[in-house]
């Protein structure tokens, strides 16, 4: 369904993404991890429209969407969330998320009939009327959540929507995920939680120093040496491995 | 959460239009009247520079330029080219939406938010004022003068009830206008706009086309402005037309009333009227009552950021955030 090439984006003298392919089939929760600086959340503003690669492709249901803008990319049915929420600050709930609403329908009252039910669904239908600001980190993620799928997306980018949230926050937004998943759209996600990873996602790519060094069936890739030195450092893998051996 | 949408809202507004309407047939003094025009024809500009400074957050400092081009419009074709002024209005709101389409294009392409707009936008009017100044058609620093020959065809009154009607009935769309965006899809993307312009473009909203629409609009609307206050005072110079008195006035009038609101325009052109006529009489000396007018403007700013309509509003009672996202329980004016 979604298919990046070779994608390269490069920040002065930096280069955040070299190089990375990835592909998202329809109908699976494909996931992204990585330690930190390590060029998700641009691979993603790449796919999204919101930065021009410097090189490579990205592709959408087979057309060829590299550079275009966000709001055609949403109108194809691509949309991302913000790993730092941007919430419309002085809008109540039901409002931001009526935003989303209006990405495929004019009409208001069909509009927000929609986003109350999206925003009942990720648990946000106590406060459909308060204003935005007021919300504490988890609700500004569902927040997020909630106005991305009230655009109605084929493909739905998560960047971190879990982060900051407490355990019991984390399965129920994990079930919340897998429902929408479940309900037919297609989801792609960063992570950091390696908990919703490995329960959430069933293929992983690995990105380090902007380079993917490994993907496979999350509990494969977690094993994967590479993988270990990435977060963890040089040797550690090693280190385990004899840790395990004297266990 | 407005609460004049209401069919009791709806009747307050029935009613205020009701009586406003009343005005000119019991208000008999000119000088009553006169101040009664100028209040609504300051809401009305303030409206116009509401749609895109308040709804859509692209507040200018230059929407002179609009009024201008619209009176100079009406002004031209009428004089050189013998059109009749009614009939010079379309042109002149297209002519208002059209140098907003330049504006905004140019800098909207260019990526100017904020007060890097606030200035193009004033390098704008002054670059219209200018050019007024010395261009041929527009008879340069000596102005137009309008023919006085009253009458309806000719959009002018010897009686000002009749303008003031006029005025009322501008003032009556552009409420329409603001109330219309609070309901409708354009609307909420221009406040998605000024929000969260990463945000918008994320949901689907392409925001410079809002923005750019929003300006049009805006700049059509200020433009009728302009034609009326040509027929209004049958005369337009430089100064007046692109003057930076004019940009001023259109955004405190709908700043201090409460920028992106629908009533927020006109609650500020009573107050600003109220301090300066007041201010103006009271005290003797005429840079006293200017100190003073500063000294209000401040304290309103200062203290009420929202502006004056946020007195009149309920704020909205927070929930208390447990956290959990499970129901939280709701303030008691639910």
């Amino acid at each position: 369904m979604l298919e990046a090439q070779s994608l390269t984006k490069a920040f002065g003298g930096l280069v955040a993404v070299r190089d990375a392919s990835i592909k998202v089939p329809e109908g699976r929760i494909v996931s992204l991890i990585g330690p930190n600086g390590a060029g998700k959340t641009t691979l993603f503003a790449m796919v999204a429209g919101f930065l021009r690669p410097d090189r490579g492709t990205v592709t959408f249901q087979g057309q060829d969407i590299t550079g275009w803008q966000p709001h055609r990319i949403c109108a194809l049915g691509m949309v991302r969330t913000f790993q730092i929420t941007q919430p419309f600050a002085n809008l109540t709930v039901l409002e931001n998320v009526m935003v989303g609403a209006y990405a495929r329908i004019a009409n208001r009252l069909e509009a927000a009939e929609l986003a109350r039910k999206v925003a009942t669904r990720v648990g946000l239908g106590a406060r459909l009327d308060q204003p935005a600001q007021g919300l504490t980190v988890a609700g500004r993620k569902r927040l997020e959540l909630a106005r991305a799928l009230a655009t109605q997306p084929k493909l739905l980018l998560l960047d971190e929507v879990m982060a900051g949230l407490n355990p019991t926050e984390i399965t129920e937004i994990v079930q919340v995920i897998r429902g929408i998943r479940d309900s037919g759209v297609t989801i792609f996600l960063i992570e950091h939680v390696m908990q919703a990873v490995m329960s959430l996602s069933e293929y992983t790519y690995v990105l380090n120093n902007g380079a993917l060094i490994a993907e496979g069936e999350p509990k494969a890739v977690a094993s994967d040496p590479h993988v270990i030195e990435a977060y963890l450092g040089h040797g550690a893998a090693e280190r385990i491995k004899k840790g395990n051996a004297h266990a | 959460m407005i609460g004049w949408t209401t069919p009791r809202g709806w009747a307050h507004i029935g009613a205020g239009f009701a009586f406003a309407l009343l005005i000119p047939a019991f208000v008999t003094q000119n000088f009553l009247l006169h101040i009664a025009i100028l209040v609504l024809f300051s809401a009305y500009l303030g409206q116009a520079w509401n749609i895109a400074g308040g709804y859509a957050g692209q507040r200018s400092f230059g929407h002179a330029v609009f009024v201008g081009t619209g009176a100079y419009v009406t002004a031209i074709l009428q004089t050189r080219f013998g059109w009749n002024p009614w009939l010079t209005l379309p042109p002149a709101i297209i002519g208002g939406a059209a140098v907003g389409w330049l504006i905004g294009f140019l800098s909207f392409r260019a990526g100017l938010r904020g007060s890097y707009f606030a200035l193009i936008t004033l390098a704008f009017s002054e670059v219209a004022r200018i050019l007024a100044n010395s261009l041929e058609i527009t008879r340069g620093g000596l102005g137009i003068l309008v023919p006085l020959s009253p009458g309806f065809a000719n959009f002018q009154f010897a009686n000002k009830g009749n303008f003031f009607i006029v005025v009322l009935a501008m003032f009556a769309v552009a409420f329409g206008i603001a109330w219309w965006l609070e309901k409708s899809r354009f609307g909420a993307r221009l406040v998605a706009v000024r929000e969260n312009e990463d945000a918008a473009a994320a949901l689907g909203v392409d925001t410079f086309k809002a923005k750019l629409h929003a300006l049009m609009l805006s700049g059509g609307m200020a433009a009728l402005g302009g034609s009326f206050y040509v027929q209004y005072y049958l005369y337009v110079e430089p100064p007046i037309a692109y003057g930076v008195e004019r940009s001023v006035e259109m955004l405190l009038v709908s700043m201090i009333g409460g920028s992106g609101t629908v009533l927020g325009p006109l609650v500020g052109s009573i107050a600003l009227h109220l301090i300066s006529d007041t201010t103006r009489h009271f005290l003797e000396a005429p840079g006293v009552a200017l100190i003073l007018y500063g000294i209000v403007l401040i304290l309103i700013v200062g203290f009420l950021p929202d502006g004056l309509i946020s007195l009149f509003r309920r704020r909205p009672t927070v929930v208390p955030d447990t956290d959990s996202g499970a129901p939280a329980r709701r303030g008691a004016h639910a």
